[in-house]
């Protein structure tokens, strides 16, 4: 009896140790494997990595929707987890179907259904290399500026002067709020490698804090072609003052009128 | 008082291959349809995705064996995919819990037939397991049939504590029919992998003794409908079916004359016993047409 338990309690114990062993390799296989890659880029909608990992099913039925062929399921070698839908901007981007095709066609709301406007998706954030955009070496280039799809909300383009006897720069700049990480910038970049690129914003966005606190912002936008989130016409006498221009005066002379 | 009919039972005599291109066809019919059905599912996904197949203006098959839409309307998915989503503790969308709950309706209506007529790593594991037939290959260990459980278990624990799907991350079966239908995701690597496991390792060893998926669909075949329908007054126990069934555990004579059926939910319906069998004893038929034998062997009338 006493050497039958014991037999038991032996078999029973290595039992739980090939449990045990296999349960920490295959954990060690799912970390490696479904941890969130912040190199992907995600269809529109797609939840945050980590439970966008979880939650897809991996079926492609995006992949299938998507009128323009943009996604793609990863294969092993890619920079995102195995089966699950990504694109690379530089070879289609994303054109910003306002139907969301691809997000109607997930059947696990990994492509959250909660998103209805497609200029509300947040795909990435469009980041440029001054080193090599023509704009920032006195070129006017501003392709980017003219595909962009929320057009001069996500980028702008801003005068930039430099010293006396040379003439300024006209150059792009990305706003975070408003660019949705399309890429149609990046597939429209002329140069050899594009200037302009969307990453995950995770990768390149900073953030100030609440510690700081910028007094003189305040009352006035953070640029001057910022364009403020709209207000609602306030009653009363201080209606009846004009609005404050969104840019000062003589500084975007160019642009005037073209800008929306 | 009158005699009692005296059950005998026929001496056994072992299935003869048969020689005609007809009988031989006949005797592979279970076979060419499960081929047929599996490369036809495949081709299915196949079609829509890369020849734009449609019906009535709706894409004809969408997605892959994870999830799919059928003619735009309506939606299946993996059940066991579904669940370890579920326990990894996200919330998911109706369309996908409509679509688990239907093949789970399916599933508990046919039995495990994904894993014979469905799945495409069975193409895979049959392969092995005739080249296995055809050398005498000793298993490098042995395994308990019940080790998928574990498996399948420990894909439901890890679901739960790693907050992703444990199996569909590392699944030979997901990664082979992406790479089918997609062309993406080490498909090829997995069904090399499995096929050498199933060939020089382990006789049947990953459907008949690993995958967590068959164990799942074996725990729901335990309420399946659709049967192998047992005769035990034909029956002279030969044991052809024992040998070609790749869960031979399932045909327990005794079992299976007490119900008129094989019981056990592992049977994956693949009809390999029926068109061997000599006596024409096995056939399949709904549960509720089965003809259990009431304690003792039927008795059966002497011509």
């Amino acid at each position: 009896m006493q050497a039958r338990r014991r037999e038991f309690l032996i078999k029973a114990a290595q039992g739980a140790a090939v449990a045990a062993c296999g349960g920490l390799i295959w954990a060690q296989l799912l970390r490696r494997e479904a941890v969130a890659s912040v190199l992907a880029l995600r269809p529109p909608g797609a939840l945050d990595e980590r439970d966008f990992a979880a939650t897809c099913i991996k079926c492609g039925q995006c992949v299938q929707a998507c009128p323009y062929h943009t996604l793609h399921l990863a294969r092993a070698e890619d920079d995102a987890p195995i089966g699950t839908p990504y694109f690379v901007p530089r070879d289609i981007p994303c054109y910003m179907c306002s139907d969301i095709p691809c997000q109607v066609a997930c059947p696990t709301g990994a492509l959250a259904p909660e998103l209805k406007d497609i200029a509300k998706a947040r795909m990435g954030l469009a980041v440029i290399d001054a080193e090599s955009c023509l704009s920032w070496q006195g070129l006017r280039c501003e392709v980017c500026y003219r595909v962009c799809p929320v057009k001069g909300q996500a980028i702008s383009i801003r005068n930039h002067p430099r010293q006396t006897s040379k003439h300024a720069l006209f150059v792009p700049f990305v706003h975070s709020q408003a660019c949705t990480g399309c890429g149609m910038c990046e597939d429209a970049c002329p140069t050899e490698k594009a200037a302009i690129r969307v990453l995950n914003p995770a990768l390149v966005q900073g953030r100030i804090g609440s510690h700081y606190r910028l007094g003189w912002l305040s009352d006035t936008p953070i640029t001057q072609d910022f364009t403020p989130p709209e207000v609602p016409p306030a009653t009363g006498p201080a209606a009846a003052e004009p609005p404050a221009p969104k840019t000062a005066p003589g500084m975007d002379v160019l642009n005037q009128g073209i800008d929306p | 008082m009158s005699a009692m009919p005296v059950f005998t039972r026929k001496a056994a005599r072992l299935y003869t291959p048969p020689t005609t291109l007809g009988g031989k066809l006949r005797d592979a019919r279970y076979l060419i349809l499960r081929r047929v059905t599996q490369i036809g599912v495949l081709l299915l996904f196949f079609g829509t995705l890369h020849w734009s197949w449609q019906l009535a203006g709706a894409p004809l098959l969408r997605g892959n064996l994870s999830a799919s839409e059928l003619l735009g309307i309506v939606p299946m998915a993996d059940p066991f995919a579904v669940l370890q989503q579920l326990v990894s503790g996200h919330a998911l969308h109706t369309t996908v819990l409509l679509g688990a709950a239907l093949l789970l309706v399916f599933y508990a209506v046919a039995g495990r037939v994904f894993c014979s007529w469905v799945c495409p790593m069975n193409m895979v594991t049959d392969l092995a397991g005739w080249l296995r037939s055809k050398f005498d290959v000793n298993n490098l260990f042995r395994l308990h049939r019940s080790t998928r459980y574990w498996v399948m278990g420990m894909a439901l624990v890890l679901s739960a504590l790693m907050g992703v799907a444990a199996f569909e991350w590392v699944s030979p079966i997901s990664m082979l029919h992406r790479e089918i239908i997609y062309g993406v995701g080490m498909g090829l690597s997995a069904a090399l992998g499995i096929f050498i496991f199933d060939l020089l390792i382990l006789k049947h060893g990953w459907c008949g003794h690993l995958c967590p998926l068959g164990a799942f669909y074996g725990l729901l075949g335990k309420m399946a409908v659709l049967r192998v329908r047992f005769d035990d007054t034909t029956c002279t126990h030969c044991g052809e079916c024992v040998r070609v069934c790749p869960e031979p555990q399932v045909l327990n004579f005794r079992k299976a004359a007490e119900s008129g059926m094989v019981t056990a939910g592992a049977c994956t319906n693949c009809a390999r016993c029926i068109p061997i069998c000599p006596e024409d004893s096995l056939d399949f038929a709904w549960r509720w047409n089965a003809r259990p034998s009431q304690g003792a062997p039927q008795p059966r009338t002497q011509p």
